[in-house]
């Protein structure tokens, strides 16, 4: 089986690294920082933190030098999806493309380049420490499934799970992805613009009464914008964030949209509160909160280009 | 003519430059090195005039006394220390309000019983120094009669300042432009604060102008509930001002750049206290104040 991570980033090379662990699966990376790349080429890709994992793959800029594929597996951040799957589209030509991105959207994105699109929702996380060298931080669950209008084949689906958890990247195959997604949007749209725009950490957001309530109001928006499309949340949002607001858990996590804010890179609130706005609107369901807090974030990414 | 300005921020420094060219001016200041420095120096004014204007200044308000018109334009946080202060002193002097927001008028009128003019104002500069600062923006000061004033009263003042080279406009009820002011700068101000960016066209359009309007729209919601009609339209003020060439840094915005105290509670707190009290819900103004008091909150 041959698996190319498009876009080796933190959460791809967490699926990289792993995958390559094992004998049945041939592993290719494909990004394009180029000092990233050398290095896993030379070095292999190295993962330390939750776990001391090297990964031996072959990594590429050029997506010309890839061989037909197996899986894709797409780990951008969620507004380089249509760039990055147009480059490689070719490779998956007689295979599935899966997403791990943050955000809605991704599918659809994917789905314009490939035929067997695969939904996923992962929680794992980390931070590209230097080329070929990434810090795991978080350990947690994959869910896959079938994207509903270009789905891949189930056993398809079934197949890439199995390759991870077997590659020690716990993950499920699920015939409706869409809760697990809905879930991780609605928690993370509540909590990182609002750390974002204020500079709060997730538990100092938490604990301000009045900033916990701009939260929930969130959370009730994007609970009725997945209601009305008949998702059901495999958690309830609101207890993620008060767990999540515990001193031993990450009452003192800047939240990611808040790194990216102070260094000033472009954020994914277009894929997160952009994305309950836009679904919001084709089901009818009215998202002020969201709207204005989209339109903020944009704002303070605008501040910086003048 | 005989005036006090009291606080000499960039508005303060605007009023008291200017009205020195006209009549016999006074500045009471918080800080001894800032009335020394106006003592010593005068006041300069750049920009839209240029002038060094000769005033006298104290932090004692007994050094000033013997004013006909005393003009309280301090910062929203200084009012009630400042009120106190002119508490009991001024006797026969018209007071006058030069604040953001609505309510500075009721905190002056329990400290004494001077009759008391109400003004919003809409010009901006830049304040370089305790003595220099900039006039940027010429537009309007309002004036209108609050409590034993009259329209004649409020007119008599705008002569005043159009004397000294400012703009200045008398109403004989200033409610209707006191609030087109207050939910234009609920609006404009929380969104320059929250985004960094200063009043330009991101505020007429796209995303952010929809944001705008609709915060727009809950300010005129509440306008309507208290019984006010507006006198002109906040979102066209809006537009209006994006369109000046001229990108406005809006003071809130200043404020939390420089990590100082904003105007929140004044401005925005206002409407919240109005819309509460009418019963009006303002969701997105709720949001903007939360988020602007935990920006505030994390300066440490």
């Amino acid at each position: 089986m041959r698996i190319c991570v498009v876009g080796c980033g933190a959460v791809g090379s967490l699926f990289a690294a792993h995958l390559a662990q094992l004998e049945d699966v041939e592993v290719w990376a494909y990004d394009a920082y180029r000092e990233h790349v050398d290095a896993i080429n030379a070095e292999g890709l190295r993962l330390s933190g939750a776990g001391d994992v090297v990964g031996r793959m072959r990594a590429t800029t050029d997506p010309a030098e890839l061989p037909p594929c197996d899986f894709g597996i797409v780990a951008t951040k969620a507004m380089h999806t249509s760039a990055a799957i147009a480059a490689t589209a070719h490779a998956f030509a007689g295979g599935c493309v899966a997403t791990v991105q943050n955000g809605l959207g991704n599918e659809e994105a994917i789905a314009e380049f490939a035929a067997n699109v695969i939904r996923g929702t992962t929680f794992p996380a980390g931070k590209l420490l230097a080329p070929g060298h990434v810090q795991w931080d978080v350990r947690g669950d994959t869910t896959l499934g079938p994207f509903e209008p270009s789905p891949a084949p189930f056993a398809e689906v079934e197949r890439l799970a199995d390759a991870c958890t077997r590659g020690g990247m716990p993950t499920k195959a699920v015939r409706d992805a869409r809760g697990p997604q809905w879930r991780k949007v609605i928690f993370n749209a509540a909590t990182n613009p609002i750390g974002a725009l204020t500079g709060l950490t997730h538990g100092r957001v938490c604990e301000r009464p009045d900033l916990r309530l701009l939260v929930s109001g969130l959370v009730d928006e994007g609970k009725a914008v997945a209601a009305a499309q008949d998702i059901e949340l495999d958690a309830d949002p609101e207890d993620l964030i008060d767990h999540a607001a515990k001193p031993e858990v990450a009452y003192d996590h800047k939240a990611s949209m808040l790194q990216d804010v102070e260094a000033r890179r472009t954020t994914e609130i277009a894929y997160l509160n952009g994305g309950i706005v836009r679904f919001g609107r084709e089901h009818d369901v009215p998202t002020p909160l969201n709207q204005a807090i989209w339109a903020l974030v944009k704002g303070v990414e605008q501040s910086w280009t003048k | 003519m005989r005036i006090v300005v009291a606080g000499a921020g960039t508005i303060g420094s605007l009023l008291a430059g200017h009205l020195a060219r006209v009549a016999d001016v006074a500045v009471l200041t918080r800080r001894p090195e800032h009335a020394r420095a106006l003592n010593e120096h005068g006041l300069r004014v750049s920009g839209r005039s240029d002038f060094t204007a000769r005033l006298r200044a104290a932090t004692d308000p007994e050094e000033l006394a013997g004013a006909e018109l005393v003009i309280v334009a301090c910062k929203g946080g200084d009012l009630e220390p400042l009120a106190e202060e002119l508490a009991g002193r001024f006797a026969g002097a018209t007071l006058m309000t030069v604040q953001n927001g609505l309510g500075a008028e009721d905190v002056i009128a329990a400290r004494g019983s001077w009759p008391i003019l109400s003004a919003v104002t809409f010009m901006s500069g830049t304040r370089h120094a305790d003595d220099h600062v900039e006039y940027v923006l010429d537009t309007a000061t309002w004036i209108g009669p609050y409590r034993g004033t009259t329209g004649a009263d409020a007119e008599a003042v705008a002569e005043l300042i159009r004397s000294a080279g400012l703009q200045a406009e008398a109403f004989d009820d200033l409610r209707p432009t006191q609030w087109s002011k207050l939910v234009f700068n609920a609006t404009v101000n929380t969104v320059a604060a929250l985004t960094g960016l200063p009043h330009d066209f991101h505020f007429a359009e796209g995303e952010l102008g929809s944001l705008v309007h609709a915060l727009v729209d809950e300010g005129k919601a509440v306008a309507t509930a208290a019984g006010v009609t507006l006198r002109e339209d906040p979102w066209e003020m809006n537009v209006h001002a994006t369109r000046r060439g001229h990108a406005h840094y809006p003071s809130m915005l200043e404020d939390v750049t420089a990590h100082r105290p904003t105007e929140i509670e004044l401005i925005t707190g206002s409407l919240m206290r109005e819309a509460g009290r009418h019963g009006v819900a303002v969701p997105l103004h709720t949001a903007l104040y939360s988020l602007v008091k935990a920006k505030e909150a994390c300066y440490s």
